[in-house]
Formats: structure tokens, sequence, C-alpha cells
């Protein structure tokens, strides 16, 4: 009898706690006025019951921080980018700029399609390969290593122009062939814990991994600012610390394998509102 | 590090009386002189925003001398009464003598 009485109030006490670490699932984001959309239902075809960007699995303190650009810690890289846009390198003798204008302008609507299928290239190509095929063959400066910053924080300005519009990544003609094989390392198991993005993304988004909650691992908010690491994080440094914790051999940063699986999962979260740059634990 | 650059958020109108929320945040590394280079073993030398004033149409709202303990992008915030239309003016002193400025009108009726 005593136990039982001490074991419900342990599970009341248990409830309680859990309340409180947990997100407001039902909250809408809004950024400086504007809203994001961060749920949708999902499209025909798509896995996933329900479409939610991981700004709904994060704490209050964590989803408010994203919503005040002053309160957004990501600004201060995205600043020092900005003064990089006008800054002349490499023996082009040019800038962003030069060719670009205004960021604000011409940047508009960039990151909702990517990653893209580039003829020239034969190859889908993420952000980040857009960024260093200017500066290397157009500015004839040195390209910047993907997952550091000054391409982080210019991958985040670049990205910040898009936000709010949906995103649209195109899979179909010579792109398909990339999102059968980002499909197809979705489901692989890697590393010692034999673990696939979707035993935790799809199986599990919503439940607690320990003291996570696990998202749908949706990547509309990259680059994000995570706490953890105080710092902006690209989306392929993101996917390389999720396999090392399988305890697996990583792909790098740029390889063909990530942009593959960035493709699609960029198509799971087809139509959630662009957060970059959002906040996360 | 990228040229200090300050950052202030504060409201561009308000009701006479009305208490109005100042946050103010600048890129600074605040190299506090306590730290030794890795491979040199020498102090790199102390380098903060030493200095923080807020003055509203020369009356002094807020004025703070910064130590070395604290961290790096110093961010203040902090309330002040408005009664009329005026401008913030805000300004950083740096220990190697460059002043940063910046500020921000408020229409107040």
């Amino acid at each position: 009898m005593g136990r039982k009485a001490l074991s419900l109030i342990a599970a009341a006490a248990f409830a309680i706690a859990a309340g409180a670490a947990s997100a407001d699932e039902d909250a809408e984001l809004v950024v400086e006025g504007q809203e994001i959309v961060t749920k949708l239902e999902s499209p025909e075809g798509n896995p996933l019951p329900v479409i939610l960007s991981g700004w709904r699995f994060r704490e209050d303190a964590t989803q408010a921080l994203q919503t005040d650009d002053f309160e957004n810690p990501s600004f201060l890289e995205i600043d020092a980018a900005r003064e990089l846009w006008t800054k002349v390198e490499g023996k082009a003798g040019k800038s962003c700029a030069d060719c670009h204008g205004d960021v604000e302008e011409t940047m508009k609507g960039v990151r909702a399609h990517m990653p893209k299928w580039n003829e020239k290239a034969g190859e889908v190509w993420s952000l980040e390969n857009y960024v260093n095929d200017c500066r290397v063959n157009r500015m004839e400066a040195d390209a910047w290593t993907w997952e550091k910053n000054p391409m982080i924080g210019m991958t985040a300005l670049i990205g910040l122009q898009s936000r709010g519009m949906p995103m649209e990544v195109d899979v179909s003609g010579p792109a398909e062939e990339w999102f059968e094989r980002g499909k197809e390392m979705y489901y692989t198991r890697f590393g010692q814990l034999e673990l696939a993005c979707a035993n935790c993304h799809e199986d599990h988004w919503g439940d607690m991994i320990r003291a996570d909650h696990l998202s749908q691992g949706q990547v509309n908010g990259f680059p994000t600012y995570r706490l953890r690491n105080t710092k902006l994080v690209s989306l392929h440094d993101r996917f390389k610390g999720c396999i090392r914790d399988t305890r697996g051999e990583t792909f790098s940063p740029g390889s063909a394998e990530f942009r593959a699986l960035e493709l699609y999962v960029a198509w799971r979260g087809q139509g959630l509102g662009i957060e970059t740059p959002s906040v996360r634990q | 590090m990228a040229e200090s650059k300050p950052r202030v958020k504060a409201p561009k109108t308000a009701k006479p009386g009305e208490v109005v929320t100042i946050k103010t945040l600048i890129s600074h590394e605040m190299e506090s002189g306590q730290r030794k280079d890795s491979k040199t073993g020498e102090l790199i030398p102390r380098k903060i925003i030493n200095r923080f004033e807020a003055t509203f149409e020369g009356q002094e709202i807020l004025t703070v001398d910064i130590d070395p303990a604290v961290s790096a992008n110093p961010y203040f915030e902090f309330s002040a009464k408005v009664e009329r239309s005026g401008t913030f003016k805000f300004k950083w002193v740096d220990d190697d003598g460059s002043v940063y400025e910046t500020e921000n009108a408020i229409t107040v009726g």
C-alpha cells in the first residue's frame, strides 16, 4: 500500500518535471513581426504524419531567443559577414558586392532552393559550393572551409534573406539520383550503435532521449546557433555530429554523401519556413 | 576579430512618462590581460571596453566603468523614463582609445 502510494507520487512529480522541461509544441513562431511556418500537414509521399520545425521542440527560453534579432546571438557573426560582403579579396580585385550588389536584394530566396542541381558541375550543390565557386573562380581568392567562419557567417547572411519563405527544393530530373542516394543514407544504419537517421528522427521524434527532446531533424533553420557550441553551426557539421554519435566514421562536410543527404532531408521539410539563423539547444 | 560594432534596440515611439527598455550590445573580444599566448607563453595585453555611457539629450542615464572580468561582447539592458522626444546617445570607450558611438531617436507623444 505504502509502496504504491509512493510510486504514484513519484509518477506525478515526474509528470510535472517533464511538463516544465518540454517545449510548447503549440506555439507559433513570430520573428520580428514576421510569421514563420513551423507546422504543416504532411504532403502526399512524405513519411512524416505532420511536419514540425525543430523550433517547436525547444524550451520556452530557447524559443524566445529566436523571436528577437537582438537577442539572437547569431547576429554578431552575421554582422561580421556583412562587412565581408563588400570587402575586396583575391587577385581579381572583387568583392561579393561587385557582382551581386545589395545582399538584401540579390540573395532573396536563394537559400530556400538549396541544395540544387548545378548543370555545369553535373552535381547537386549546396550554398557553400556556390560561395566557394565565386571565391575561387570569380574573385581568385582562397576557398573557405565549410564548417568554419567566415563561411558559416556568410551562408547565414545569405540564408537570412530568405527568412520566412517556404523551403522548396527541386528533386526532379538529374537531382533525382541524388535524392535517392540521400534517402538510402537516411535509412541506413551507421556506426557501432547501428543507428539510422530514421531511428531517431522518424520513429521517435517527440520522445525524450535522456534529457533531449528529439525533433524531426528538419534543416530549415541552418546555419543554426547552438547554445552548447555558443556559435553558428553549419548543417554538414551537424550531420557529422549525428553520425559521430552513432560511433561511426563520418563523411566530410561538403562531401557528395552529405549533399545528397541534405537534399533528401530538405525535401522532408518541404514547405517549412526558412528560419535561418535559428537558435537551438 | 572584426571591428567592434555597437547594436542598440530601443523603441522609436513612446507615450510621455513611459518607462522604455533599452538593450545595447557591442562586439568586442574583451581580452582580460590575464591570458598567456599558448605558443610563446607571453601575456596577451589587456584590451577591453572600459567605459559605457548612455545619455538622453545630454542628460546622463547610465554610466558604467567596466573591469576585465566582463565577458566578450558586453551587453547592457536598462530602462529610462521618457517625457519628451529626443535622441539617446551611446558611447563605448576602448582601452586603445577608440570610441564607438551610436544614437537612436525617439518620438514621444
